[in-house]
């Protein structure tokens, strides 16, 4: 299709035209600077939690209890890596340096998900993180494979499809825990009680106190909102929970047999809050890990750089 | 670009392609930074490739690519729009004619 004119509103238009006929946008399409924004502020905060997240699992790796779990943790951690660069990547097609992401991060100018500023205490938190963290992250993801911004679209089915296994290794961990001896059991429950809250938050401030909603509908950049994916969650983790027999920690969980759903209890805003403006348990930590791992490579960096240089000029000096 | 972060180095980006079989085409997969051509290769296949699936990998400096901008689609790929005739329904064969 043309654009008619070189007028914003025009243009305004027809971007709203390709979005409603179910177009994908390209990177060098025209898109409104507020959905560039939008587009840049989700997915490198994406980004920054797929990588902030390896540090509460990365923690584990060296006291994994037997070399089959060490294997797949470590496989699963470097994934997290591998999404966090598949991530930047489509990000940056929106125009914004990989440099630029990494000093927001850094500086604390540019958010990941909450649910990393949680301590993982024990093995079984390991587990948890993987059945009931990644398991959230699967149905967030899942539906943002349809997410109107090629690239990102593009970024979620490659993750979608490698995060089953993150999902799976962590129920079994969890599974095995509940099935063992009673302080192993009891270490499963801990984890499950710890974890069970943070997660639900994962999905976002409830619809009618979420600001950028309606925008990021109307963008089909989120297809579906917060509540919804939240509830479509509980949905899916409870029978799970049953069938290792654990306990969610909701005393007002209750089946709603009229609606086929599982309605849950109030969720702590407060406590959300708290730890998005940077006062949870581990937020501080994991941004000194962060730089500091950071700061570790820059040598790498550095020297892979010098090493290109000197070789470019040794082609030249020759030809 | 924010100054704090030049004082950085990511090295160049290059855009990865990925052959799945032998056979098929290289299709694009993502990106990646590096600063030469080797280790672009090697960090595209530990970005791409973790999984096996892969016959081949390309990388390509992403400043080198050239592409047709989306606001001159309609002229720039106008030339084949009332070209019937490179298609085989254009052209009329007998009923019951088989193999055609």
């Amino acid at each position: 299709m043309e654009i008619p004119a070189e007028d914003t509103a025009d243009l305004e238009r027809h971007f709203q035209s390709r979005l409603d006929a179910d177009e994908t946008i390209e990177p060098r399409d025209w898109m409104p600077e507020r959905y560039r924004k939008q587009l840049v502020r989700m997915m490198s905060q994406h980004a920054h939690s797929e990588v902030v997240g390896m540090l509460p699992e990365g923690n584990w790796i060296t006291r994994a209890p037997s070399l089959r779990r060490k294997r797949g943790l470590l496989a699963k951690v470097q994934d997290e890596a591998g999404h966090g660069l598949y991530l930047y990547g489509a990000a940056e097609t929106l125009g914004t340096s990989r440099e630029e992401m990494i000093t927001q991060l850094l500086t604390g100018a540019a958010k990941y998900s909450s649910i990393f500023n949680y301590p993982t205490l024990s093995w079984a938190d390991v587990g948890a993180i993987g059945w009931l963290v990644d398991g959230a992250a699967i149905v967030n993801q899942t539906t943002l494979a349809k997410t109107s911004y090629g690239p990102y679209a593009r970024a979620m089915l490659r993750i979608c499809a490698e995060e089953n296994f993150h999902k799976r290794q962590g129920f079994e961990i969890l599974a095995a825990l509940a099935t063992g001896a009673p302080g192993q059991r009891a270490m499963a429950q801990d984890a499950v009680d710890r974890w069970w809250w943070p997660t639900l938050m994962m999905f976002g401030p409830p619809d009618e106190a979420s600001p950028n909603s309606a925008e990021l509908t109307r963008w089909k950049v989120k297809p579906k909102s917060n509540d919804e994916l939240r509830q479509r969650f509980v949905d899916l983790a409870v029978p799970q929970a049953k069938a290792m027999g654990l306990a969610i920690p909701d005393p007002e969980l209750a089946w709603d047999e009229e609606n086929s759903h599982w309605r849950f209890g109030k969720i702590d805003w407060e406590e959300f809050w708290r730890v998005v403006r940077g006062n949870g348990p581990m937020n501080r930590e994991r941004l000194r890990a962060r730089a500091e791992a950071h700061e570790g490579g820059r040598w790498v960096r550095e020297a892979a750089e010098a090493y290109d240089a000197k070789r470019r000029a040794r082609r030249q000096a020759v030809a | 670009m924010s100054t704090a972060a030049s004082a950085d180095t990511q090295g160049s980006l290059w855009e990865v392609f990925v052959q799945e079989e032998g056979g098929a085409a290289h299709v694009h997969a993502g990106s990646v930074h590096a600063p030469d051509r080797e280790m672009a290769l090697q960090n595209a296949r530990d970005v791409y490739a973790r999984r096996g699936r892969v016959a081949s990998l390309w990388v390509v400096e992403s400043t080198s690519i050239a592409a047709t901008a989306p606001a001159d689609r309609a002229a720039f790929f106008e030339p084949a729009f009332d070209k019937i005739y490179r298609h085989p329904q254009f052209y009329k064969v007998p009923r019951g004619i088989r193999g055609l």
